[in-house]
């Protein structure tokens, strides 16, 4: 791994530049298009009508009355809904969701779609939907983590171990000096990206075109060639802006694939967008947990055991549970360890991925569970993560490939201002009268690394192509995938003609998991790698060229050329090296996957350390969390500007974890009750009125050959943890269960 | 079938004719009926468009003092009028607190007053509802009730009053003026919304057609405006409906208060006027003491109707808080959030 300043003063590089966004103007402007500003000729819109009720039977429909409604053309119920051509609740394997499309009259949950309403307006699909006046054959639905016996998943999350452990937990903390046992509750919450799941799809034949936000085309696309039985090569996928993810559109949603379906039903190109309170029920959630920690320390206050065991519910019919226990496994130090998860089954739709899928809910109870072990030992919650901090993986024992927390838990505490803290809870006062409270919290995150592909190229007038079916969920891959390319090609960004956002294009993976811009990165990287080489090839073996004898490893790329490294003076332009050559262009393809073997020897992880502040009305119970400092480590920063926005808004999310979001079901219904924004509680822009994130630097060798780790999950792991304790301290009040509202503070 | 009438008013005289029919509504900025209209909640075969009535946007200082304020007012409009927002701090308080800015930019003064409430049984078609379909039942009894009120409640209705705007406006006395075929009436807004009783689905005294046109304060209103307040205890900082709200206004001479006034939001199924708190408070002295002691009597009759206990202490402090701050004077400038808790010194 070269070294960073090195390498940006040799290039003059485009990566580690804080660059503005480069679809910025088309989006203020309105110019982005989105998947439902998408109107092909002769389009029609569907409505869906979903489920009031979560267990039993649609027994009857009012399809005359719909179909009667002028401007209805269809309506795409159980019995005439297009056949597919693999069973949608076939699970070929963990990642296949099961999906709710019109296959039968069955209800599973709330807002399952039961009908697909098509018409000439939306006006009128509505109010066909409306008119379907459904009637039911209702059974009592299973809701909450009491409704039945729980039982032992295979696995959890994406593919997690259930269970994980090392040492004897039992004799652990039966030796320890102190211990504490404590029980951390978190809440059903629903990703709610600003655009809500919408598609339109468009057959020709057996070809099929479809405009919907996807955080991962390629699988999208091999989802739909197996529901419809065509050839993958005939799908196109398009997805250039997606207005947020969060994991609710990495997999195809039900009512994706019921546009499409209804799209061949009528034979014509159908738009389909979801209501906002249709988004709580068939694309996902973060299913609720309960989650035990035990905990024991010897008279240092040096760990002796740690039991983390999540409680979670997954549907009726499928399987997702919240991996909530396994960030234990990586993050403090104790000779004796024990992780577990168990599920239980209840009448909602299956929970899904959202944002740090089983960190962030893990992170909220593991990093108050810290804070109560440090208070019972009497040492300062900070000193205490430092005593404890893992120097290798806690279970495995692998190094880590690199791990800055240090610096984090330093450069995070020595901003805040930690060292004024007084240790004891109702002891701090903003000066007004109203109590002030300090917590941290430490924030990890897997560096993972998937698979992607990349095609570039250099032309003749010595401007590139990077090509890529890449994801921009707003965090900006347009720009830093971009700024990664540029750099990899040695040309200015403005000579790259960046092409993303499409499914015909290399397949670029899944922006999941905090690894796009590693994973597509490593895939760009590689394929310019490949084209440098050519060029390199082409110059260095021609006697005319300066370059000639220099090697392949003795040339790098910078400003469309390459230059000697043992002779800067000595360079040639990729326009010159091609003319001599008689050729218009060379391209190349790259890969970008993870490395078994670095994988296998270290252990790889984004590690953070957040600092909150809350102030809290004495009297009144009303909290707000006047100050937020953010420390994260995350190997190299593409682009600064961008990683410290995810930072602030990973964090905001766990200001929202801790405080606001909460989806309440009505247990006798099974109806999620506050479905849409004005009751679903985020946090608005007076719930944060100061943040701030650190950029810590750390170089990483093995992660990946441009040493890049996510940053698009971790700010909210350390945060929501980091205010509870903050809301503690202030008040003395330990909530235990989340969201931390004002009522379980009034005393 | 979903259809319905539109008919855009040119006079007051037509508004009414026109809305004096079975299942119509008056739509002015429509920022909650065409929601609920959206959502299948309520279902007018008329829409009745009073946008375009002459001068019922003016804010009108009244011959004999007071001020006259036109039904089509935007919240904005009122809340940044500078004579008004001197004369009565704690209404502008209010309306600032109240949803977003571009909310209050669309909202009316009397679209406020005549907005439903925010339970989500009401809001959710699937639920029994009273109010929605009478005799039907209520399905917020025994579900989620966190925010359901402690005040004036019945068995077949627990939903509360949503407004910020008129929690102020009935501690100062205000009154609506109405118009109706037989001309126009003027009616206090403590008796402008009806308590559910038995009939929940009846929320103000509008007979059929009958036309807000208006919101007065009368003169004496101004007396109260160095010592008016409104707080707002919220599940977040900002753009939150209350989960209790309080008005206090307060007239002082030499050291004692010679009138009170206190009303609560978000506890009852109309703007809650604690006439028995003020009784406590007259001829009093200013203090924390007194400030309980009027707290306890304006949540005597309190009683929860579901997992919503701690509204009435939360109300019980949040009265002495607001007239504390009340007695400490009204700040010279609009704090920067509105009837915050986290603005200001506390009086503790």
């Amino acid at each position: 791994m070269p070294d960073i300043a090195t390498e940006q003063a040799r290039h003059g590089s485009s990566i580690g530049q804080p660059l503005t966004r480069r679809d910025g103007f088309l989006k203020v402007t309105g110019g982005a298009t989105f998947a439902a500003d998408n109107r092909p000729e002769g389009m029609l819109h569907a409505v869906i009508a979903v489920s009031r009720i979560a267990r039993g039977r649609v027994t009857h429909l009012d399809v005359a009355a719909a179909k009667a409604h002028p401007g209805v053309v269809d309506v795409m119920v159980p019995g005439n809904a297009p056949k597919l051509a693999s069973d949608p609740d076939a699970k070929n394997d963990p990642f296949t969701f099961r999906l709710d499309l019109l296959q039968n009259d069955r209800v599973r949950y709330a807002h399952q779609p039961i009908a697909v309403v098509i018409a000439e307006t939306l006006e009128a699909a509505t109010e066909g939907a409306e008119l379907l006046a459904p009637r039911y054959e209702t059974e009592k639905p299973r809701i909450g983590l009491d409704t039945a016996e729980a039982h032992q998943p295979e696995a959890v999350g994406a593919g997690d171990k259930t269970a994980a452990s090392k040492g004897d937990v039992e004799a652990g903390l039966k030796n320890a000096e102190r211990r504490i046992e404590a029980v951390y509750e978190t809440p059903a919450q629903y990703h709610n990206a600003m655009e809500p799941h919408a598609i339109v799809a468009q057959w020709d034949g057996d070809r099929l075109t479809v405009d919907t936000p996807s955080q991962g085309m390629a699988m999208a696309t091999m989802r739909l060639a197996g529901l419809f039985g065509i050839d993958p090569k005939n799908i196109l996928v398009r997805s250039p802006f997606l207005g947020g993810g969060f994991g609710s559109k990495g997999f195809l949603s039900g009512p994706q694939v019921l546009g499409v379906m209804a799209a061949k039903h009528v034979g014509r190109p159908v738009k389909l967008v979801l209501r906002r309170e249709q988004m709580f029920g068939p694309v996902g959630h973060r299913a609720e947990t309960r989650q035990t920690l035990r905990l024991g320390t010897d008279g240092s206050g040096a760990l002796t055991a740690l039991d983390h065991h999540t409680l979670t519910a997954t549907s009726s019919f499928d399987d997702f549970y919240e991996p909530a226990s396994a960030l234990s496994r990586y993050l403090y130090k104790a000779p004796s360890l024990s992780t577990g998860h168990s599920g239980v089954r209840v009448d909602t739709g299956t929970p899904l991925f959202m944002r740090a899928p089983g960190e962030a809910s893990g992170s909220a109870a593991l990093e108050a569970a810290i804070d109560e072990m440090a208070e019972a030992c009497g040492i300062d919650p900070l000193v205490f993560r430092q005593m404890n901090y893992a120097e290798a993986e806690p279970i495995s024992e692998r190094p880590f490939s690199s791990k800055a927390l240090r610096e984090c838990y330093e450069q995070g505490a020595a901003r805040f201002g930690w060292d004024r803290r007084s240790p004891e809870p109702r002891s701090m006062s903003d000066g007004a009268g109203r109590l002030v409270g300090w917590g941290v919290g430490t924030a990890l995150f897997p560096a993972l690394m998937m698979q992607a592909e990349a095609r570039a190229e250099i032309r003749a007038d010595g401007s590139g192509t990077v090509a890529i079916g890449a994801h921009d969920m707003g965090q900006g891959a347009w720009t830093a995938l971009a700024q990664i390319a540029a750099d990899g090609l040695g040309i200015d960004l403005d000579r790259l003609d960046f092409q993303s956002g499409s499914s015909d294009l290399p397949n670029g993976g899944i922006a999941g998991g905090s690894a796009h811009t590693a994973t597509a990165g490593s895939a760009i990287h590689s394929a310019a790698a490949a084209v440098l080489a050519q060029l390199s090839e082409l110059a260095t073996t021609d006697e005319r060229s300066p370059l000639f004898g220099a090697g392949n490893a003795g040339v790098y790329a910078a400003g469309g050329r390459l230059i000697r490294r043992d002779d800067e003076s000595r360079g040639e332009s990729f326009s010159d090296i091609l003319a001599r050559a008689k050729k218009n262009s060379v391209s190349a393809s790259g890969k970008g996957a993870p490395d078994p073997a670095s994988r296998e020897s270290y252990a790889m992880h984004a590690h953070g350390a957040v600092f909150a502040e809350v102030t809290v009305d004495p009297d009144l119970g009303q909290i707000r969390v006047t100050r937020l400092v953010g420390a994260f480590a995350a190997g190299r920063i593409v682009n600064p500007r961008l990683v410290t926005s995810q930072y602030y808004g990973g964090m905001i999310w766990g200001v929202s974890f801790a405080l606001h979001e909460n989806a309440v079901v009505d247990p006798r219904s099974g109806r999620v009750m506050n479905p849409n924004l004005g009751e679903y509680h985020v946090p608005v822009n007076a719930d944060v009125p100061s943040i701030e994130a650190i950029l810590v630097e750390e170089h990483d060798p093995h992660v990946n050959p441009l040493g890049i780790k996510g940053v698009g999950e971790i700010g909210i792991t350390g945060t929501a943890g980091a205010i509870a304790n903050a809301v503690y301290h202030a008040t003395g009040v330990r909530v235990r269960k989340m969201p931390i509202t004002l009522d379980k503070v009034l005393g | 079938m979903n259809r319905f009438d539109y008919v855009r008013a040119r006079t007051i005289a037509e508004a009414v004719a026109a809305a004096t029919e079975p299942g119509a509504a008056y739509l002015a900025a429509g920022t909650n009926l065409l929601d609920l209209m959206k959502g299948g909640v309520t279902r007018p075969a008329r829409l009745v468009d009073v946008t375009h009535l002459p001068d019922l946007d003016r804010i009108d200082r009244l011959p004999e003092g007071g001020f006259r304020v036109g039904a089509l007012v935007r919240n904005s409009d009122l809340a940044y009028d500078t004579a008004f927002a001197r004369a009565h701090p704690s209404v502008a308080e209010a309306l600032l607190s109240g949803a977003s800015a571009q909310l209050r930019n669309a909202a009316t003064v009397a679209g406020n007053l005549m907005q439903r409430t925010r339970c989500p049984y009401f809001y959710d078609p699937a639920s029994a509802c009273n109010k929605r379909q009478p005799g039907a039942g209520c399905e917020a009894q025994g579900g989620e009730t966190r925010l359901h009120a402690v005040l004036g409640w019945s068995e077949h209705c627990i939903a509360t009053h949503p407004s910020d705007f008129c929690v102020p406006l009935v501690a100062l006395d205000a009154a609506v003026e109405i118009a109706g075929k037989d001309g126009t009436r003027e009616v206090p807004l403590e008796a402008f919304h009806r308590l559910p009783g038995d009939a929940p689905e009846r929320e103000t005294v509008l007979e059929a057609g009958e036309l807000i046109v208006a919101v007065r304060l009368p003169a004496a209103a101004a007396a109260f405006s160095g010592h008016s307040r409104y707080l707002k205890i919220r599940d977040r900082t900002s753009y939150a409906f209350a989960v209790v709200s309080a008005a206090a206004s307060l007239r002082l001479d030499q050291g004692r208060i010679t009138e009170g006034r206190l009303a609560l939001g978000g506890v009852a199924l109309k703007p809650w006027r604690a006439r028995a708190a003020e009784a406590v408070l007259y001829g009093a002295e200013p203090n924390e003491h007194i400030f309980r002691q009027a707290a306890d009597a304006a949540l005597a009759e309190a009683k929860p109707s579901g997992d919503n206990a701690f509204k009435i202490e939360l109300a019980r402090r949040l009265i002495v808080r607001t007239l504390t701050r009340a007695a400490a004077g009204t700040p010279e400038r609009m704090p920067a959030l509105p009837a915050s808790a986290f603005e200001e010194t506390l009086h503790a």
